[in-house]
């Protein structure tokens, strides 16, 4: 990188399926104005706002232009992106790359959604090809199901085993404020809950959530005078798969796919030899209870069909050896704009120190956060206490 | 000539239903309120830059003030046209009017900003911009902005 970038700030709503209080503006608003508060800096001191969520999730075009005044951007520099559920994560690669390079030394970057607004299903159908893809559509449900059975025949896992991971998401909910489905919940409540696609249950899947985050990036100088805690952002990187390859729906798939091409980009220009052990958090994108276990394995926390085994020790809980999501995750809450951001947010809070009740116990200095979009790409954030890895 | 057989090229055709449901939130459902029960219409005070915005918004744009339900006012009902145009021709998505309609950007009295809508009741020939008009409301009204059919002359 040209320039160091750091995370000087950053906050979030309070997510859930309901907000009938607030309009998009609104809600928005209060993601930027608890950023602004956590970075101790106002709206003059951002020089430009970068701004995101899903395209067309609620049926509007152009909200960098018509949130302009509730993102804080009016007259600023700044651009929307999307990039699907990836956009969260694709927002702050937007901003880093232009402190990096030393256009700006202040950015504010917004994902949102206000899922309940707009027919999400509908709209996510155009994501599969007109041509080919899109009468097949069956959105992410089947998707992970198809994952799942594949899975379960290759490696021998149980429905149990996504069970606990639906178990341990929002168990580790309930322990963060803002997240959305904070349920007290049992592996037989998981695995009694509704059939939706074999072998995915209600609870297998991710919520629809409203919510906002915003993350602040700063470069070097401003992070070291003015941030007590900056958070670095070490490496950045993205990869991204055709749409008809056999990918994630065929677990044992030997050669690289957008996950596995991305961790090992990363790890290499890190030098990360074991990343269990060079990352103390994992904050990663997890749609479906099968992702997260298809994840251990390919950023190399296990070996290739063992991911349901780590997850069986209890190795990934929150006060395991590998945590992974102590914030509940995807399966907890997602505004999906938000989604992708919240995991690198999240990560940051892990090495603040500043998580609250989903704090993991033990000292966190790197993180990792990944993020998931359709159709099958990947963007990965690396963390760090110092500037020095 | 060579008589070639020629592909026709092949068409897939595909559709998209979606539809959008919008809470209007703490400033938009005191203005739809305000203009479907007292058929006021509101806009928001910025006490910093001293502007009246329509529509009302809970943050100024220009100095990111925070702005609250007490900073609303009445604005209007009449105005002036600011800016005006004659349409020719009629698409799904305009008004339910046929053409030719007026649009005309309106701004209220005691707004700093203005408003998009018809002008009717009068002979398009005598449209000029100034030109003061109030708002004709429906008479059953729930609640959109459509609840104003146009505004006409004073």
């Amino acid at each position: 990188m040209k320039r160091n970038v750091a995370i000087i700030g950053g906050g979030q709503t309070y997510h859930a399926a309901r907000r009938h209080d607030v309009d998009q503006g609104e809600m928005v608003n209060e993601a930027v104005r608890a950023a602004l508060k956590d970075a101790r800096m106002t709206m003059d001191d951002i020089d430009a706002v970068f701004l995101g969520n899903m395209e067309f999730f609620e049926g509007t075009h152009l909200t960098d232009c018509w949130l302009a005044g509730s993102a804080g951007a009016y007259g600023k520099p700044g651009m929307k992106i999307t990039t699907g559920g990836t956009v969260g994560a694709t927002i702050i690669g937007a901003g880093m790359h232009h402190v990096a390079a030393g256009l700006f030394d202040k950015v504010l970057c917004i994902g949102f959604e206000k899922q309940e607004e707009g027919d999400t299903g509908a709209i996510l159908s155009g994501v599969a090809h007109p041509l080919y893809g899109r009468s097949m559509a069956g959105a992410a449900v089947g998707y992970f199901a198809m994952m799942g059975t594949s899975y379960m025949a290759a490696w021998g896992a149980k429905e149990e085993h996504a069970a606990m991971v639906a178990v341990k998401a929002r168990q580790n909910a309930r322990k963060n404020q803002y997240a959305h489905l904070k349920l007290d919940i049992t592996i037989e409540d998981a695995l009694n809950s509704r059939m939706l696609a074999y072998p995915v249950r209600m609870l297998d899947m991710c919520p629809a959530s409203n919510g906002a985050c915003v993350v602040i990036l700063g470069d070097e100088k401003t992070a070291r005078d003015r941030c007590k805690k900056p958070v670095w952002i070490r490496a950045m990187d993205t990869a991204h798969n055709e749409q008809f390859e056999i990918d994630w729906r065929n677990v044992t798939l030997t050669k690289p796919i957008f996950s596995t091409a991305c961790a090992a980009r990363m790890y290499k220009r890190l030098g990360v030899d074991d990343p269990k052990k060079y990352f103390d958090v994992f904050e990663i994108y997890e749609p479906a209870t099968w992702a997260e276990m298809v994840w251990y394995e390919d950023l190399g926390l296990c070996s290739r069909g063992e991911g349901f085994k780590l997850m069986e020790e209890g190795a990934t809980a929150i006060d395991g050896p590998i945590p992974v999501n102590p914030s509940g995750g995807v399966l907890s809450t997602n505004c999906i704009g938000a989604s992708a951001m919240l995991r690198v947010w999240e990560a940051a809070l892990q090495i603040r120190g500043d998580a609250g009740g989903h704090q993991v116990p033990k000292e966190v200095n790197r993180a990792l956060a990944t993020a998931y979009g359709g159709t099958n790409w990947t963007v990965m954030t690396a963390l760090s206490s110092s500037t020095e890895d | 000539m060579e008589n070639k057989f020629v592909q026709a090229p092949f068409e897939v055709d595909q559709h998209i239903t979606a539809h959008s449901n919008y809470f209007a939130g703490k400033m938009g459902s005191k203005f739809y309120v305000a203009l479907r029960d007292s058929k006021e219409i509101l806009g928001v005070r910025c006490k910093t830059c001293s502007k009246v915005l329509w529509p009302p918004r809970e943050t100024c744009g220009r100095c990111f003030s925070l702005l609250t339900e007490d900073d609303l006012v009445k604005i209007g009902p009449g105005g002036s046209v600011v800016s005006f145009t004659r349409v020719h021709y009629s698409e799904p998505i305009h008004p339910d009017v046929d053409a030719p309609l007026v649009y005309a950007v309106i701004q209220l009295d005691g707004a700093d900003s203005g408003m998009t809508h018809l002008i009717g009741g009068v002979d398009p020939e005598q449209i000029e911009i100034g030109m003061r008009v109030t708002p004709v409301f429906i008479e059953n009204r729930n609640g959109n902005i459509l609840d104003i059919v146009y505004f006409k002359p004073e």
